[in-house]
């Protein structure tokens, strides 16, 4: 087995323009080389490196038994998973897409994010749940949900999204290391993003569950995350013409959730606005603009509003930009954070 | 970051399984049309007289377990429990065919298994009980913990035993399922998974006749459930649930098989559930009471206990020995059952994650000051009734 640092060795330690997409199949192999109990499984994550080429090389270099190729069988993949991790190895499964993570719902509510729970302690499920998840690329039905909400609402599952490359290496590695399960949630729009970025430099990776302030601004905060945190730079940036210096923060984890990193920053500007892709009834946004509500009440100029996609089944893609809130209508939402002068 | 590592990680290689074809002539997998039957038979020659007064012993220890725990669910000790009065035969040689190293993936209604299998009667109640989730360690005992959900612990069974493969270590895990649960989607992705993998797994299906109400020819069209086994790739086989002998002899030929690189089988154990569901259901709004005797004159301790006397292998001393042990087991149970069980609040919030979050802690913090204002108020009546 080839280790990591022979390899990183060979390489030149600059830095230079990778995709998210290389970010985290560097986490991945670096993990596996690192941990010889991480093991990766899924549908086509073997031979063909999966289907956005993830896990590619993966098998190559650590064998079939590392990287396996499954049935094609959520419920079966992530169940094999927990009898796998109940026997002492790491596995890191891959669900295609977003809505292919259904059938396995069950052995996730049910086993993955109970078992320490039900076993007062005394058996930890250490599985990372890769799923790709988020419209944007034009995929059709079935291929696109945000269906954060539904994993931020079962206690015992950690959820984490990045939304940057050094994000997707330094999380995906936490995650695996963690020895709870994470649901981690791939933002696909951005997997072909780039940063400059040395995979062999030392990456600092904060535990899971801080939220990072991308962007300093005085006049209101943009709470987001994964896909739609480049939406919000922009916008960040386009407000300034309008005399608007706004504060973005990218909460990197939605469970746990970083209360302290929000509310520092709502106190600051007196104004919030949640922006997620995700639909906006019973969806991330209801419950952030109510725990900001909780702790900042006295130092909020406007009520906390939510840009979030239409309370609507994810659209076929030719009319998925309608659905998924771009930079005006965050722009239109921060035009609202003007309570006083409205009312 | 740190990367934290398992004990024994650094010394692990993944073997891999030993190359594997699908067989073209599914002939050999097919279960034989009448369930294997020893007991009565030409084939309980072969079978070892130690080992079948050990059967005897347990099952009837077995019984007065079941009755004792079903008889505790009156008295209000437990919030419920699903009787394998009937299903002993396969309870029990489903433990006893395990090696120590082996696991054991039990249903809800398999308690009698896991307690076979050398569990705390006790620690095997406390999910029953409504104290615990589980009330033992999983690895200690390599029993998973009793599983609710119709199906979903066969995948973790073939899991485990393709980690324990991928290790090196031959260790087999037997998976136990009712007729019902073969309808699951789990049943059929686990029972897929395994012969792919040819991990050492054995499924044991227990058809007892009944999914609460449903009676199994609304439940399957299959000529039977081990005919299942074919479409996957493995052996299904057949056998009388309530001969124990026979039980544990096909049992322990897939466990070798399994050992030895061979695959998972499925086994079908015709048996039939005396009692209701679970002591809240009443058995008697889907079944008839006839159907009931019938099963009763094949009584799996009735047979075994036929069998050994006929042999001269047991007499009414040893009779009232294994009835006299049994008594013993159910008095201590319901004497330890007896004593409430001691709960800390604070342990809801100690198994969520393996550190707590800080919504946790604040919740932690408020039912503290619940209990802690509970605890002034009971004072305070104390001192009122003390006046």
């Amino acid at each position: 087995m080839t280790t990591a640092a022979a390899t990183a060795g060979e390489r030149t330690a600059k830095a230079k323009p990778a995709t998210m997409a290389q970010a985290l199949g560097r986490a991945l192999r670096d993990s596996m080389a690192q941990d010889p109990t991480v093991h990766v499984l899924g549908e086509d994550v073997g031979t063909l490196g999966g289907v956005f080429r993830i896990t590619d090389g993966l098998a190559k270099e650590f064998g079939d038994n590392r990287c396996t190729d499954t049935p094609l069988a959520e419920a079966g993949i992530l169940g094999a998973a927990v009898g796998m991790a109940m026997y002492g190895l790491r596995p890191v499964v891959e669900m295609q897409f977003d809505a292919f993570a259904y059938p396995a719902f069950e052995q996730l509510i049910s086993h993955v994010a109970k078992m320490r729970n039900r076993t007062a302690g005394a058996m930890p499920l250490p599985i990372t749940v890769r799923v790709p998840y988020g419209g944007g690329i034009g995929g059709v039905e079935h291929h696109s949900d945000s269906s954060e909400a539904y994993y931020m609402a079962t206690p015992g599952l950690h959820v984490v999204t990045p939304a940057t490359v050094e994000d997707a290496y330094g999380l995906l590695r936490a995650s695996i290391a963690s020895d709870d399960p994470v649901v981690f949630l791939e933002p696909k729009r951005l997997y072909w993003s780039k940063a400059d970025w040395s995979p062999e430099a030392p990456v600092s990776v904060e535990p899971i569950g801080r939220a990072v302030v991308r962007r300093p601004g005085r006049n209101a905060t943009l709470i987001t995350y994964g896909p739609s945190l480049p939406v919000c730079m922009e916008a960040a940036e386009a407000a300034v013409e309008e005399g608007w210096d706004l504060e973005v923060v990218d909460l990197r984890s939605l469970v746990p959730f970083d209360d302290e990193t929000v509310a520092a920053s709502v106190r600051r500007t007196g104004r919030a606005v949640v922006v997620h892709e995700s639909s906006g009834f019973g969806g991330p946004g209801g419950e952030i603009a109510a725990r900001v509500t909780e702790r900042c009440f006295h130092y909020l100029e406007a009520p906390v509003l939510r840009v979030a996609g239409f309370d609507i089944p994810y659209p076929p893609p030719m009319q998925e930009r309608h659905h998924l809130p771009g930079v005006d209508r965050v722009l239109d939402a921060v035009a609202r954070l003007q309570w006083e002068a409205e009312s | 970051m740190t990367v934290q590592e398992l004990p024994g990680a650094a010394a692990y290689r993944p073997t891999p399984p030993p190359a594997w074809k699908p067989l073209t002539d599914p002939a050999p997998l097919l279960p034989d049309p009448e369930p294997y039957r020893v007991l009565g038979t030409d084939a309980v020659a072969d079978a070892d007289p130690e080992l079948l007064l050990r059967l005897y012993a347990e099952l009837v220890r077995g019984r007065r377990y079941n009755a004792q725990a079903t008889a505790l669910t009156k008295q209000g000790r437990l919030a419920v429990y699903p009787s394998s009065t009937g299903q002993e035969a396969c309870e029990i040689a489903a433990a006893l065919v395990l090696e120590e190293r082996d696991w054991l993936f039990p249903s809800y209604r398999d308690t009698l298994a896991a307690v076979a299998r050398g569990l705390d009667p006790v620690e095997a109640l406390t999910l029953l009980r409504g104290d615990r989730h589980t009330g033992y360690d999983p690895r200690e005992h390599r029993i998973a913990p009793l599983c609710t959900p119709l199906a979903t612990q066969l995948p973790h069974a073939v899991g485990l035993a393709h980690a324990a493969r991928l290790k090196g270590d031959d260790v087999v895990a037997l998976a136990m399922v009712g007729d019902g649960g073969t309808s699951e989607g789990d049943f059929h992705e686990a029972l897929n998974f395994a012969a792919v993998w040819r991990a050492p797994v054995v499924f044991l299906v227990q058809n007892n006749g009944f999914a609460i109400s449903v009676p199994l020819a609304k439940q399957t069209a299959a000529p039977s459930l081990a005919h299942k086994a074919v479409g996957y790739g493995m052996p299904g086989r057949l056998v009388d649930g309530n001969d124990a002998a026979a039980v544990h002899q096909v049992l322990g030929e897939a466990v070798a098989r399994a050992r030895s690189g061979g695959g998972p089988t499925l086994v079908e154990a015709v048996t039939y559930r005396m009692d209701a569901h679970t002591n809240a259901d009443d058995a008697t709004r889907y079944r008839v009471e006839s159907e009931v005797e019938a099963w009763r004159a094949h009584d799996p301790i009735q047979l075994l206990e036929r069998e050994l006397t006929g042999r001269g292998l047991l007499g009414d001393d040893g009779i009232e020995e294994a009835r006299a042990a049994a008594e013993r087991m159910a008095a201590a149970l319901r004497e330890r059952m007896n004593a409430d069980p001691v709960l800390d609040p604070m342990d809801l919030f100690a198994h969520v994650y393996a550190e707590q979050t800080a919504q946790l802690r604040e919740q932690e913090a408020r039912l503290r000051v619940e209990l802690d204002a509970e605890q002034d108020q009971h004072g305070c009546d104390d001192v009122e009734e003390g006046r």
